[in-house]
């Protein structure tokens, strides 16, 4: 099985921030559609469906193409039948296939939650492990220019709920090839959600196939007041703010989750151990959502350490509206986090 | 206001005659297969009704009874490396698939030794070893899965057939729509085998359909539909090697509707009577059209079988049967520190 000597072998756990010239960078699709193409090649299994992959956009131009590299058998186009189609992502899961089924938007896979939830998530270990359903589910978390109600929910909560499934959210080009191989080598459904506001970023990326384990959070930066759990598009919004209060002397550690099932519990436990003080910002709703459950771990495991209260940087309780106005106030941004972080560490001005 | 669909409803099948002597150009072999199959899911059924009422069998059963042929004249085509999804009443698809009854009973029985290690319970049951790869008690769960095998089947080269066991309640469920979709696009080896045992738990068809016409309801995807006698196993028999023929050369899907009756309740071991969905007329109806009975009738009078080899079925069944509980009975249960194990790989 080649996947698991590439996840044996190649497995490179931290991203060198390499810069300057010689070092390879690519644009965060670029990375994604290399990620995609090189698991083609690698093995005839893997498959990459989803509407309008082969079309002339390829699905933000991470499938641009590959269809005719691939071929329409591996690489193709599928019926508006969100629910059918990840049942028969499934079934051909369940043949030895290594489907990667993409969606322009996570709030398409609210008509798949029950193939997901009660089927996906639950053939291994209700039969006992003797089946295996090695799939990817893929969709990019819209933001912006009135997208609205429907098309800029953040729904990762939903399935960081569910037993069985795992949930990738990247941040980095270097992460969005790593994280993307080691979804689709993974013998179990793994959820990859990404962010729209993400795919113009450039960064480092190695040209040959790497993998990058689950279950390991990253420090973007090291910093001693407080500690910054972010994950996806928020970290760039983390690491904006950390820079912003450096001048005013508060040093910030950002933590990159990169997946939030498995959850590095330990990388959150102990930089709060050292900081002290917690913000949790994420792109989701607030209320039962992935902040709330960072935030009750810490509270749980990390209690003795905390010197103030948890604060959360996370979405208002509302469908997002589509007035640029209301927008604006809808999504916490920059100087959200930098209120945060002054109120925490007790400056109100 | 009135709605003004109410249409006469077919009870079932006309009262045809079901044997249709000269349709009948099976070997004696064969036959006699079938019969036995059918008995045998028969005498298993029958035997958990028995013994439910102990509450060792901690788990919803949903029998069978009354549905056998279809199992039986569907599987008798399927090869091993064919593959099976089934639903909630899936007892009869698992035996008739070729699955291991000790297994099945133990899952019955919540063991480790079960089919599904004690994690699934009656409504979920699998052995990949004969191509039965799960069953959902999600209706229609399963439909879109088995399309995906026959998708996974063709891209990898192989002469596989895919076959969906679901009931008429599915047919209520969008998901049969898009894969049947999808299906036709693609022309895959998938057969869609409807179960039209005219209850949802205790909704009659009347009440959850328009028309009485399951088999044409996908005529608009242009997939060959068929309506059968599904009490009769010869005619399932034909109906299903007609299609899963002409899958396996490349037809694409084909959907048929098995018109039968269960003879229990939706689960558990009454009639469905005492709940009083139904009648004792309706019932008594349908059970004078049993698919075994009648069957074993046929094969009698028309000497293809004796007796005696009815006794003999029923003693090496009910050994096998006897076999398989005492094999449920003496496994142990799951560990309970293994309550975590499986999840993920």
């Amino acid at each position: 099985m080649p996947w698991t000597k590439l996840l044996i072998e190649k497995q490179e756990p931290f991203p060198l921030d390499k810069t300057g010239e010689g070092v390879r960078e690519l644009s965060y699709v670029e990375a994604i559609r290399e990620a995609l193409d090189q698991a083609l090649a690698l093995d005839e299994h893997v498959l990459v469906m989803g509407q309008g992959v082969d079309d002339p956009l390829g699905m933000f131009g991470v499938t641009l193409n590959l269809h005719k590299k691939y071929g329409r058998d591996r690489v193709f186009d599928v019926p508006l039948s969100e629910n059918a189609m990840t049942g028969v992502a499934i079934g051909a899961a369940l043949t030895g296939m290594r489907p990667v089924y993409l969606h322009n938007r996570p709030d398409f896979l609210l008509l798949a939650m029950d193939q997901i939830v009660n089927h996906a998530s639950k053939w291994g270990y209700m039969f006992g492990g003797q089946v295996r359903v090695p799939m990817v589910i893929w969709a990019a978390v819209g933001r912006g220019w009135g997208s609205a109600a429907q098309h800029s929910q953040a729904l990762h909560g939903l399935f960081m709920h569910v037993p069985g499934l795992s949930l990738v959210m990247p941040s980095t080009p270097y992460d969005a090839k790593g994280l993307l191989i080691t979804s689709i080598a993974d013998n179990n459904p793994v959820i990859v959600m990404e962010h729209r506001w993400l795919f113009r970023q450039t960064g480092h990326v190695p040209a040959e196939m790497y993998a990058i384990p689950f279950g390991q959070g990253i420090i973007r930066r090291s910093g001693g007041d407080v500690t910054i759990v972010a994950v996806s598009y928020m970290v760039v919004e983390a690491l904006r703010a950390a820079q912003e209060l450096q001048q005013h002397s508060i040093d910030v550690e950002v933590i990159d989750l990169r997946t939030l099932k498995p959850l590095d519990t330990e990388i959150i436990i102990n930089s709060v151990k050292k900081t002290g003080r917690l913000i949790v910002a994420d792109t989701d709703w607030k209320t039962g959502g992935v902040s709330a459950e960072i935030a009750a771990l810490v509270a749980e495991k990390g209690f003795n350490y905390l010197k103030a209260p948890i604060k959360r940087v996370a979405s208002p309780d509302v469908p997002t509206p589509a007035s640029y106005v209301l927008e604006a106030k809808f999504y916490p941004e920059t100087a959200d986090i930098v209120s945060c972080c002054r109120e925490i560490v007790g400056r109100k001005s | 206001m009135k709605f003004s669909c109410q249409k006469e409803w077919q009870k079932g099948m006309p009262q045809s005659i079901l044997f249709d002597t000269d349709s009948i150009d099976l070997s004696k072999e064969t036959l006699l297969q079938l019969y036995r199959m059918m008995l045998e899911i028969r005498r298993v059924e029958l035997k958990i009704e028995e013994l439910y009422h102990q509450d060792e069998m901690k788990t919803p059963i949903h029998l069978c009874v009354g549905q056998e042929a279809v199992a039986v004249g569907v599987c008798a085509h399927l090869n091993t490396d064919d593959y099976v999804f089934s639903n909630h009443r899936g007892h009869g698809h698992y035996i008739a698939k070729g699955g291991d009854i000790r297994a099945m009973i133990a899952e019955l029985y919540n063991r480790e030794t079960g089919c599904s290690r004690g994690r699934g319970g009656s409504m979920h049951l699998i052995d990949t070893s004969v191509g039965l790869l799960g069953s959902s008690s999600i209706v229609g769960g399963c439909v879109p899965i088995a399309t995906g095998t026959a998708l996974g089947s063709v891209l990898q080269g192989r002469n596989c057939v895919s076959v969906a066991f679901f009931g008429d309640a599915a047919i209520e469920e969008g998901v049969l729509y898009e894969s049947i979709n999808f299906a036709m696009l693609k022309n895959l080896p998938v057969i869609y085998v409807c179960e039209n045992n005219l209850y949802s738990v205790c909704s009659h068809l009347s009440k959850r359909q328009p028309n009485d016409d399951i088999y044409r309801r996908f005529q608009g995807l242009s997939i060959p539909g068929y309506r059968v006698d599904g009490n009769n196993v010869i005619e399932v028999y034909h109906t299903a090697k007609k299609a899963i023929d002409s899958a396996r050369l490349g037809g694409g899907p084909s959907f048929i509707e098995c018109r039968t009756y269960r003879l229990r309740d939706h689960h558990g071991t009454g009639s469905g009577v005492e709940v009083g969905y139904r009648t004792q007329d309706e019932l008594d109806e349908w059970a004078a059209k049993c698919p075994v009975k009648n069957f074993e009738l046929f094969l009698v009078e028309r000497n293809l079988m004796t007796a005696r080899e009815v006794e003999q079925f029923i003693t090496e069944i009910d050994r096998e049967i006897d076999e398989a509980f005492k094999f449920a009975q003496a496994s142990a249960l799951p560990d309970e520190n293994e309550l975590l194990n499986y999840l993920y790989q």
